[in-house]
């Protein structure tokens, strides 16, 4: 089978890789230097075309310390376009980007055309290949990826307040330059280690995607670098494990491939962040809402003497065509909230209570609304409706709290003649 | 082929691919969307590999259908994440276009023995077939493909700037005021879209589907840089397209090496030029206006401070190590010497003293510098905070400026500090 040494090798290889680029991806995505590092992978290629050139040596440490010069370079180059003319920032980043890969381009070609040496090592950090790891460059990759590990954990706090709050990282003594500068040399580090594996041209979707995915799961920061190292590692392993299946395709797109099924999955199924969470939480509301606006429409309607509403005056209240509403008086009678009697309903005793609530709760928003000078009278009933849904037995205590430490007594409907809020107490 | 024809159709082929990619390139820069331009081309890769798979040929139309909808895909999937999903922006546009060219790369080398494409073709293009890829009507030899399918393009993109020219100017430059004439600015954007679409596609077969970012940024990127009039900007852009495909083609030749490669290093060249030599916004032109600006300021302070001298202590020559500022010493010796030269000073037994010229000019600023004291200190700045910003606005006060402040001051002889505002 293909457990045998040599992918073990490469296994842990990518295992190193995805874990690295994914952990420090969650800082390079939060600081939005995402394209950052797509640039700088891009501008690797001529490093790693001269580093071969002029030492004759495919040895991995030679090549990634040319990739790594040159993508310095290029994020140098970068900077200084920004800051000193007045081409923006996105184009910079494109500029930089295409004339580098292009005259990595050129040099390949002339190395791949010239009897110079046989260039098939060099054209793997195009699109990536697992394959060509042994054990020396797994020793590189470990080196970095350790080095890379560490420092997050040593200056996790100066990243997390270079992230959330730049001025306050200042006002505690860090210069902001320096940490940025770090992560910067972090990210070219992480880029480096994947270079063989990935490819110049997808790097950058392994610092993106698995931190766009983790970002999904959490809204803390050390559980998300935590959920995107994992997710990296993940991806990088089966992403090798499924290349391995079909030796012709490069690794690279393969890993990139995992790890966007991986950040699908995850906008899909991740809880409270998530579409699925978002959607059935959307829907609980608008049960719930419509339901309360049931209650409110049978108290309209419901007179001294008759207790029970017939579901066809309710729809002409509510606006609803009947076999809605029908379907709403089925779901609350479930919740216990409403009897049926064929056609009709009256309120439980449960139902009142709720009702009550829901009528209590409009009322004291819209006064609530009036008294803070918000709106006016003729003009709160629309807010109040779309809030009061909102309201839980705690903010409406809260709101009778105001209302009482202010001295206002509330009588009856707002609209209404003869009610209204007065001031009882001290002042008259 | 022969030996004129057939770098004759490369170069033209490139020219086409730079100066349709030029065009579009500008829009692409001024409105800060080279990002979408990047993003597009490399998300198109699947759409026209699955073409290729479903056709099995190279025809144009089907690729231009596949790419058209991986393009729309790329764009809709970007929006999606960004708005529905509340994804960062940036990194919504790196997780669509990876993935999308990922699945690219691994269609054409998983069906590698069926596609006429391979990953070089993704990489380089093939401008250097240009001249073998023949288009065939019935027994007729038409020429070149590639010339063909780039010059449709081109002919396309410029009847479309210059039709709409109008509305792309206003489009780019004020969404705003494009709404209140009628312009719609999201058609606009899409027609743009679109174009940068059919063009990525016709120039991939080319120069691959990398360097296709380049032609579309660097050019656009390198002629906003020399000019501020769009119509300046977009025949710049074009202009730079086409020359970087000749040279590129030759250079290519020296290097032994990919021509497409050479081409964008050619562009990225121009753009370093460009970066440099610009007169307005270059890197040298910008650093000359400093350098004198800085003079002028200083030749100002030499006249003032000897003025100054003058007024105040009746000494009219003032020693070379007096007169220089110390603070910027060359700049300042610079300005001696240029004011000797010009005659507004002169020298005798090493002390220098305000010649004829140099007194009226001397008066002037003397003159703004009070005006503007007595103007400062009176719309509310205190006495003793009126000299540093007057010294600041002295150097830039003409004659007109100067009287209209006049105006605005009341008769007065003296500045805050009482010393006497000269006529002149």
């Amino acid at each position: 089978m293909i457990w045998d040494a040599t992918f073990q090798l490469v296994l842990l290889g990518s295992l190193l890789i995805g874990a690295t680029s994914g952990t420090l991806g969650a800082f390079a995505v939060l600081r939005r230097r995402s394209l950052l590092g797509d640039a700088l992978a891009h501008a690797a290629l001529p490093g790693v075309a001269l580093a071969f050139l002029w030492t004759q040596s495919k040895a991995l440490p030679v090549l990634l310390l040319g990739a790594t010069v040159s993508g310095v370079v290029g994020v140098l180059i970068i900077e200084a376009i920004v800051n000193y003319t007045r081409i923006k920032a996105d184009a910079a980043l494109g500029i930089v980007l295409s004339v580098f890969f292009g005259g990595g381009i050129v040099l390949l070609t002339h190395i791949q055309q010239s009897e110079v040496g046989n260039q098939s090592g060099l054209d793997k950090f195009l699109f990536g290949q697992a394959a060509s790891i042994v054990r020396a460059d797994l020793y590189v990759m470990c080196i970095v990826s350790v080095l890379v590990m560490i420092a997050v954990f040593l200056f996790y706090k100066e990243f997390k307040g270079l992230i959330f709050d730049a001025e306050f990282l200042s006002a505690l003594g860090f210069s902001q330059r320096v940490v940025d500068l770090l992560l910067m040399g972090l990210i070219v580090l992480t880029v480096m280690v994947g270079l063989q594996a990935v490819g110049v041209i997808l790097i950058a979707a392994m610092l993106i995607t698995p931190a766009a995915a983790a970002r999904f799961w959490t809204d803390r920061l050390h559980v998300m670098v935590l959920v995107s190292g994992i997710l990296g590692a993940l991806c990088g392993a089966m992403g090798v494990g499924l290349s391995a299946l079909a030796p012709r395709i490069p690794t690279g797109p393969v890993m990139v491939l995992v790890a966007t099924a991986a950040f699908l999955v995850s906008v899909l199924i991740a809880p409270r962040r998530g579409v699925l969470a978002r959607r059935m939480r959307l829907r609980a509301n608008a049960l719930r809402e419509n339901g309360q606006h049931f209650l409110r429409a049978y108290l309209a309607l419901q007179t001294q003497d008759k207790q029970k509403v017939v579901l066809v005056d309710l729809a002409g209240e509510l606006q609803l065509p009947l076999y809605r509403v029908r379907r709403l008086a089925k779901r609350l009678a479930r919740d216990g909230w409403v009897s049926l009697h064929n056609g009709a309903c009256s309120l439980t005793e449960l139902g009142h209570k709720e009702a009550d609530f829901v009528v209590k709760s409009h009322q004291l928003w819209e006064y609530y609304l009036v008294y803070r000078s918000i709106l006016e009278e003729d003009h709160v009933d629309r807010p109040a409706d779309e809030v009061e849904h909102i309201l839980t037995p705690e903010i409406i205590e809260q709101l009778e709290t105001i209302l009482a430490e202010e001295d206002i007594d509330i009588v009856g409907d707002i609209h209404k003649a003869h009610s209204g809020y007065r001031r009882t107490g001290k002042d008259e | 082929m022969s030996e004129f024809w057939g770098p004759f159709w490369i170069v033209l082929a490139g020219a086409l691919a730079g100066a349709s990619c030029g065009l579009l390139g500008a829009y692409l820069v001024l409105r800060k969307m080279s990002l979408l331009g990047d993003a597009l081309s490399h998300a198109v890769l699947p759409g026209i590999v699955i073409a290729f798979l479903l056709s099995g040929s190279r025809d144009v139309i089907p690729m231009f259908i596949g790419a058209a909808i991986c393009g729309v895909i790329a764009t809709v999937l970007i929006e999606t994440f960004h708005r529905r999903w509340r994804v960062q922006e940036d990194s919504s546009i790196g997780i669509a276009f990876t993935a999308l060219f990922a699945l690219g790369v691994v269609l054409i080398t998983a069906f590698a023995g069926q596609v006429d494409l391979d990953q070089e073709c993704v990489l380089y293009g093939e401008i250097a077939y240009t001249p073998w890829d023949r288009l065939f009507w019935g027994e007729w030899d038409l020429g070149p493909r590639p010339i063909w399918i780039l010059g449709t393009v081109f002919a396309l993109n410029l009847a479309f700037v210059l039709v709409f020219y109008k509305e792309l100017l206003i489009a780019s430059f004020d969404a705003e005021m494009a709404l209140s004439v009628g312009v719609s600015a999201a058609l606009v954007h899409y027609m743009l879209m679109g174009a940068v679409s059919v063009t990525t596609v016709a120039a991939f077969e080319s120069v691959g589907a990398i360097l296709v970012v380049a032609m579309l940024i660097v050019p656009g990127a390198s002629a906003y840089l020399w000019s501020d009039r769009l119509k300046v900007i977009l025949t710049l852009s074009a202009l730079m397209g086409v020359i970087s495909a000749i040279a590129g083609y030759f250079l290519a030749g020296v290097w032994n090496s990919s021509i497409a490669g050479a081409m964008v290093v050619v562009m990225g060249f121009l753009f370093a030029l460009s970066l440099i030599f610009a007169p307005h916004y270059g890197v040298l032109g910008r650093f000359v206006r400093q350098v004198r600006l800085s003079l002028k300021v200083a030749r100002d302070h030499v006249l003032l401070k000897l003025l100054r001298e003058r007024e105040s202590q009746r000494v009219s020559a003032l020693s070379w190590g007096d007169l220089v500022d110390t603070a910027a010493r060359w700049v300042s010796g610079i300005a001696i010497r240029s004011l000797m030269w010009q005659g507004l000073i002169t020298r005798e037994n090493g002390h220098f003293s305000l010649g004829e010229q140099g007194v009226i000019h001397a008066t002037r600023l003397l003159r703004n510098h009070r005006l503007w004291e007595s103007y400062l200190n009176q719309i509310g700045l205190p006495p003793d905070h009126v000299h540093d910003p007057a010294d600041a606005l002295e150097h830039f006060t003409d004659d007109r400026l100067r009287e209209e402040i006049r105006a605005a001051l009341p008769n007065i002889a003296t500045d805050p500090q009482g010393k006497r505002i000269p006529e002149g």
